[in-house]
């Protein structure tokens, strides 16, 4: 299976609070609240590291999870997020997107 | 012999609300009567008026206020058209003309979406919900149509002053937010007091079979706030401060559930 590529869209507004990410879409206002794991993923989304490597290096790390079950919830949070254009989704590294870091 | 081409004078009348002035100039006597009854209270003296709109009357079509409303930024100009009007606006000049039919519903809605507008770069904006003061502070009770907003209203004592029972103001002033009275009426009918105050805390409506506030998280907080702002354009970067200033808001001002039975005692709890 090819390397999905993951980043940050420049359209959202985002913002962590009480511990959970809060983003909404600035194109068709959709709000999402983000629980610690997607949190995470969410963060990792830098478009240059493999969405695999990041569930590898950060969620199963981080998180008491098993592997093969975070890949799975890690392509259906990216799915449905890149559906509202929160994400951006490539087999390429997304190298021009630099997102800037989330005010805490 | 010089000749003076006959021309219409235009009445300008100013509609001053959370302390920013609009002035409307019209040609049409009527229309003016109309506007100075509906904003009683709202009608400001001032000749400093901030934005000045010019009023163009058209015979009604059969399009309606139920037609779709589109807000956009065009060559450096708002747009804003709905079935019952048609309005510019331009921000670098502050000058805008609107074109409708002698009806207050469209100014009702051009003033709403102008002030949204300015009060989105200024941090504050305009949310449904009803607003009062009491004791020096401001109370705001937020919902959707028919979470109680008339009714929390029309049960506040007589010590409390209404500022609104449909879409309240708010406005940024530093590390603070202030409630003002607006025009906008809703089920009530009657427009609010023409005055403002510090906001105390911001409740969620919620009927029940008894009187409590209940505590709600941040997340909830923001995204319910967010549901009932009133913001109509579709214009990426406005969208983002509007986010951003209700997270500020969130973390500046309480935000609670109220869950009420329309009874006066609920106003016993609203501290």
């Amino acid at each position: 299976m090819a390397e999905r590529y993951i980043a940050r869209s420049k359209a959202i507004a985002a913002r962590m609070v009480g511990g959970e990410m809060m983003v909404m879409s600035a194109v068709d206002s959709t709000f999402f609240t983000l629980n610690e794991v997607a949190s995470a993923i969410w963060q990792a989304a830098d478009g240059r590291t493999p969405l695999a490597e990041i569930v590898a290096g950060k969620v199963c790390q981080e998180f008491d999870v098993d592997p093969e079950q975070a890949q799975r919830g890690a392509n259906r949070f990216v799915d449905e997020l890149s559906q509202h254009g929160i994400l951006l989704v490539s087999d390429q590294p997304l190298i021009d997107s630099s997102p800037s870091p989330e005010r805490p | 012999m010089t000749t003076t081409l006959p021309t219409i004078a235009r009445e300008a009348v100013s509609i001053e609300i959370g302390g920013m002035a609009i002035s409307l100039r019209t040609q049409d006597p009527s229309f003016h009567r109309l506007i100075e009854n509906r904003y009683t209270g709202f009608v400001g003296t001032s000749p400093d008026s901030r934005l000045k709109f010019d009023i163009d009357l058209r015979e009604p079509s059969e399009s309606s206020v139920d037609d779709d409303l589109e807000v956009k930024m065009e060559h450096g100009e708002w747009l804003l058209k709905r079935g019952d009007f048609r309005a510019s606006w331009n921000p670098e000049t502050s000058r805008g003309r609107i074109r409708q039919s002698c009806n207050p519903y469209a100014i009702d809605c051009v003033l709403r979406i102008v002030h949204s507008l300015v009060l989105a770069r200024q941090g504050g904006f305009l949310v449904h919900a009803a607003s009062a003061i009491r004791g020096g502070k401001a109370f705001l009770f937020s919902g959707v149509s028919g979470a109680g907003k008339t009714t929390i209203s029309r049960l506040a004592p007589p010590d409390a002053t209404l500022l609104t029972d449909e879409i309240s103001y708010v406005r940024r002033e530093g590390n603070r937010y202030i409630a003002c009275g607006t025009p906008f009426a809703g089920e009530l009918a009657r427009v609010g007091e023409n005055c403002s105050a510090p906001l105390s805390a911001f409740f969620l409506l919620e009927k029940g079979l008894q009187n409590r506030i209940e505590p709600i998280g941040p997340s909830e907080a923001i995204q319910r706030l967010l549901r009932n702002i009133l913001f109509f354009a579709h214009d990426p970067e406005l969208v983002k401060l509007v986010f951003q200033s209700a997270c500020e808001f969130a973390s500046l001002v309480p935000i609670h559930r109220l869950v009420f039975v329309p009874d006066q005692r609920v106003w016993d709890i609203i501290r």
